[in-house]
């Protein structure tokens, strides 16, 4: 097997006396889509923080295609090919659609020039269009981000994520607050963009789960509690007595 | 620019009619601005006025690069319009420099101070952000009140009046009120182009994502703090100049000029005109200084009249005179 992309050995996460994040190792190959579960508490918040850089581990060690991340800001993770979007919507409200997405894309371009004209980084705003439009949204690149409904929303906030051309994309609860019909949209996305990088992903959707990840990682109480493909995690007795069983409604 | 709401036509037409005026006015904002400037000192009642509302329109619109457009409230601003002032003032009264010269250092000075205040206050956010900016700016106003023998403390800076500037084949008289106006409106109007072209740039875009969403704006991989501190740094340059032409103009520098009255003036003319918009803080300059002159002749107690204006704004028209004209032409 190839070197993973991403290397987690025991890392850990303690805030004051509570410890959210126990010691997980994990290892996460190219091209795979692995979705993170368990229940609300379980740690999977404060997880894909430290993966995103927004949280520094207090234990353990991350390495992402061969260096290690320990003291890299966290401005610097989407330059080093790591992306993420939100679990609430975070997106610039009074920027137009497409303004939300160039400003992302303008960050690999230039981000202190203060003379020359924004206009004039053409290729800049193409690849904003672009990437707006992969998401669905090219009818509404002039809409103030505020004013677009959820699911346009979330779509904006995968699309701000999208347009670093990252190697690695961490997707917190994509489909949050979805119908079922923006729900199947969304999927269909993510499987179109598992074909050229590696996601990782956070969601309580497990039917959903269940049919679009190669691998599944379950979390409780801040520790790893089980780690294989959705068929093995569904037969895994402790995970349907902690967390499958209690939720007959998501399956 | 008149607004009539006409209920007869429909809302949506409204609009259409108006965004070409908008797109117009947002496109050709410096040639526009310079016209206004130029035919300001024949429309308002006296030249002094005029020259009052430059100076304190650059100022606001300076201190709104970081209040509307950066999403920072700082309240210590008065450090930078008070070191250009006084730089330069002590830079002809104690070292004799040609005026040029300490304009040059009123302005480096300014951002000198900037560049400190700015990296002493930026790891803080909200109001801890307002108030060391204002502990600091107040530093730097009792250091001014005791170096008397150097700022000639509570009497404010004197003697250091420039009459003439001197170019290679011509002067300018600034003992004429008219000349002294076009002059200080030449550069005024060079630093309105500067800043048009910073909220044109790529660093303007990035500015305003971070006062949209500082979070996002960091994962997006902006290194949030740096620019934080170019913003204010070039906040601090834009009212330094302004200090240093408000030296020029009155041949004096109060000692208010460094007092917190100050920042909080720069604060109620960004609001009144509209704070995140191009023209709105010399809008709120004009606004502020006009009602200053009309309602100070009426009574003593003009600040009460002022004060109430300014607090019907924030309650009802919180986008300040210039950002509801704009929301109204806009509203579809």
């Amino acid at each position: 097997m190839t070197a993973p992309i991403l290397s987690v050995r025991d890392v850990g996460k303690q805030f004051g006396g509570l410890v959210a994040l126990k010691g997980v190792t994990a290892d996460f190959h190219a091209g795979q889509i692995t979705a993170i579960i368990g229940p609300n508490g379980a740690g999977k918040s404060t997880f894909f923080n430290i993966l995103s850089g927004a949280l520094r581990p207090t234990t353990g060690t991350m390495r992402f295609q061969g260096a290690d991340m320990a003291g890299v800001p966290q401005h610097q993770y989407v330059h080093r090919g790591i992306a993420r979007s939100y679990q609430i919507t975070n997106i610039f409200p009074h920027l137009t659609a497409h303004e939300n997405v160039r400003v992302a894309a303008q960050a690999f371009r230039s981000r202190f020039d203060i003379w020359t004209d924004r206009a004039r980084l053409a290729e800049v705003s193409e690849k904003a269009a672009a990437t707006l439009a992969a998401v669905g949204l090219a009818d509404k690149a002039g809409t103030l981000a505020r004013n677009l409904a959820h699911g346009q929303q979330r779509a904006l906030e995968i699309a701000i994520a999208l347009v670093a051309d990252p190697v690695l994309l961490l997707l917190d609860e994509p489909t949050a607050g979805m119908g079922p019909e923006e729900t199947r949209e969304m999927v269909g996305l993510i499987e179109k963009l598992a074909s050229s990088r590696t996601i990782l992903l956070v969601e309580h959707k497990m039917k959903m789960i269940l049919g679009l990840s190669d691998r599944v990682l379950v979390l409780h109480h801040g520790e790893l509690l089980a780690d294989g493909t959705p068929a093995e995690i569904q037969a895994n007795p402790e995970v349907r007595r902690v967390y499958l069983g209690q939720s007959d409604g998501y399956a | 620019m008149t607004i009539t709401k006409a209920p007869t036509l429909p809302a949506a037409m409204a609009g259409d009619r108006f965004a070409p005026i908008l797109a117009g006015l947002s496109r050709w904002r410096v040639p526009l601005s310079l016209l206004a400037l130029c035919v300001l000192p024949w429309v308002l009642p006296s030249q002094a006025l005029a020259v009052n509302v430059l100076i304190y329109g650059l100022v606001a619109v300076g201190y709104n690069l970081l209040f509307g457009y950066t999403g920072l409230l700082s309240f210590g601003h008065a450090t930078f319009f008070g070191a250009g002032a006084y730089t330069t003032g002590m830079a002809i009264s104690h070292f004799g420099a040609n005026w040029f010269v300490a304009m040059v250092a009123g302005v480096f000075i300014a951002g000198l101070l900037a560049l400190v205040m700015g990296a002493l206050a930026i790891r803080t956010r909200g109001i801890y952000f307002a108030m060391v900016t204002l502990a600091l700016s107040q530093l730097v106003y009792y250091t001014a009140l005791q170096a008397s023998s150097w700022t000639g403390g509570e009497n404010g800076l004197r003697g250091f009046t420039v009459s003439q500037l001197d170019f290679p084949g011509f002067s300018v008289n600034l003992l004429d009120p008219v000349e002294k106006y076009y002059a200080i409106m030449v550069v005024v109007a060079l630093a309105l182009w500067f800043v048009s072209r910073i909220l044109n740039s790529p660093f303007g875009a990035v500015i305003e994502a971070i006062r949209e969403n500082e979070t996002r704006a960091r994962a997006c991989g902006y290194n949030v703090e740096r620019t934080k501190l170019v913003a204010f740094v070039l906040s601090g340059l834009l009212c330094g100049l302004a200090g240093t032409l408000s030296a020029m103009h009155l041949a004096i520098v109060p000692l208010d000029s460094l007092h917190y009255h100050t920042s909080g003036l720069m604060v109620m003319m960004t609001l009144l005109g509209g704070a995140g918009t191009f023209f709105g803080p010399f809008v709120g300059a004009l606004a502020f200084l006009s009602m200053e002159d009309v309602f100070s002749l009426w009574t003593s107690h003009w600040q009460i009249i002022v004060g109430s204006i300014f607090i019907i704004f924030v309650l009802y028209l919180p986008r300040g005179i210039w950002g509801t004209l704009m929301a109204l032409g806009r509203r579809p």
